[in-house]
């Protein structure tokens, strides 16, 4: 019986044949309930990363709406040092985005070498320093989360990237060490596909706030 | 989403015949999970320049300038949605673009809603020395 249906290894994959195989209960049955695991572990960590997408999306509405095209509308609140320094911040991350928007999380496949991934923690971790150098920078000349309501949105907003990528960089550590140690297990796979999700998905958020942030904070500020 | 070669060494269809034909068939799904990779990684490099070349530009009307850093915004994560976190339109992956749909939909519910309705409550509101004149006489 299972010689007949020998095929392409993932059954769901497009362009394959079996597709009938699967429905077909009484057959594969080992096969079918390993693709369908990892399908089904996706598409639940999916929807927790969807969420994770709503909630972030709350703090781009309150920041959009707290900086508001008329400047005049948080002249009053904020310091004129705070606007000077929201145009610090494109050019002190300039040098952060490279490593940031090109992601090279390989996933869950053999090559994903414990070498490549070190490399991309190194890339990140030089990413939180530069972002909290910049905080640091701007709670210096007094243009801290206190501030204004405008500025506690900005520190909400990037301070929830910077500490979703510090988890994600413990998660990574662990992957490394789970990799090394166990090997690529189908269970440890699946955690990695998990991973290397998440890490996209963060990746996602990072151009939109680099997008709404930084690049159109060059544009008001000129 | 759904990998092409992420199931491993012990992949059932597979384990029960060490063929000959395995390792040419493996190496033929790295290079091509590679090559989607490094595709994705070049048109993300693409958009990440343009976006900064646009942002500080004089060439352009000054309020284009916000719609081209969207679209580009959107062309980017339409970038990353393809070729890294692998969405496809195969029958594997309904569910996850139904729920990304879903996502979306909240997304733009929460993010334009907020602004139009505190735009409209900011347009509506009477001017701040008024409000301050009468909270003195008051």
């Amino acid at each position: 019986m299972s010689d007949t249906v020998v095929g392409p290894r993932d059954p769901y994959h497009i362009g394959s044949d079996d597709r009938a195989s699967w429905r077909d209960p009484h057959s594969e049955h080992a096969a079918r309930d390993l693709t369908s695991k990892r399908i089904i572990v996706g598409y639940g960590f999916w929807i927790f990363l969807l969420s994770d997408i709503v909630m972030f999306s709350a703090f781009f509405a309150t920041y959009a709406v707290l900086s508001g095209r008329p400047p005049a509308a948080r002249a009053g609140r904020t310091c004129s040092t705070s606007t000077s320094s929201r145009s610090r911040p494109p050019a002190c991350c300039c040098p952060a985005s490279p490593a940031a928007s090109p992601p090279s999380a390989r996933g869950p496949t053999t090559i994903c070498s414990i070498t490549q991934h070190g490399a991309d923690r190194a890339a990140r971790a030089g990413f939180l320093a530069l972002e909290l150098n910049e905080f640091a920078g701007m709670i210096a000349i007094g243009a801290g989360p206190t501030r204004s309501a405008f500025l506690s949105s900005f520190f909400t907003l990037v301070g929830c990237h910077g500490l979703h990528v510090t988890l994600g960089l413990m998660w990574l550590l662990t992957m490394m060490a789970q990799v090394f140690a166990k090997g690529y297990r189908p269970d440890i796979l699946r955690r990695v596909l998990c991973f290397s999700m998440f890490w996209h998905t963060l990746d996602i958020i990072w151009v939109a706030i680099f997008t709404v942030v930084y690049l159109m904070g060059v544009g008001t500020v000129q | 989403m759904s990998h092409t070669a992420d199931e491993g060494p012990s992949s059932p269809s597979a384990g029960g015949r060490p063929g000959a034909r395995r390792p040419a068939r493996r190496r033929g799904e790295i290079v091509r999970s590679l090559r989607t990779y490094l595709i994705g990684l070049g048109l993300a490099i693409l958009i990440t320049v343009v976006a900064f070349f646009i942002a500080r530009t004089t060439l352009v009307w000054q309020p284009s300038i916000p719609v081209a850093l969207f679209v580009l915004a959107i062309a980017q994560m339409g970038v990353h949605l393809a070729f890294f976190l692998h969405m496809t339109s195969g029958p594997d992956n309904t569910n996850n673009v139904l729920a990304l749909a879903f996502g979306v939909l909240i997304v733009g519910l929460l993010v334009v809603g907020s602004i139009w309705i505190m735009a409209n409550l900011n347009h509506n509101m009477m001017p701040m020395e008024r409000i301050m004149q009468m909270q003195r006489m008051g």
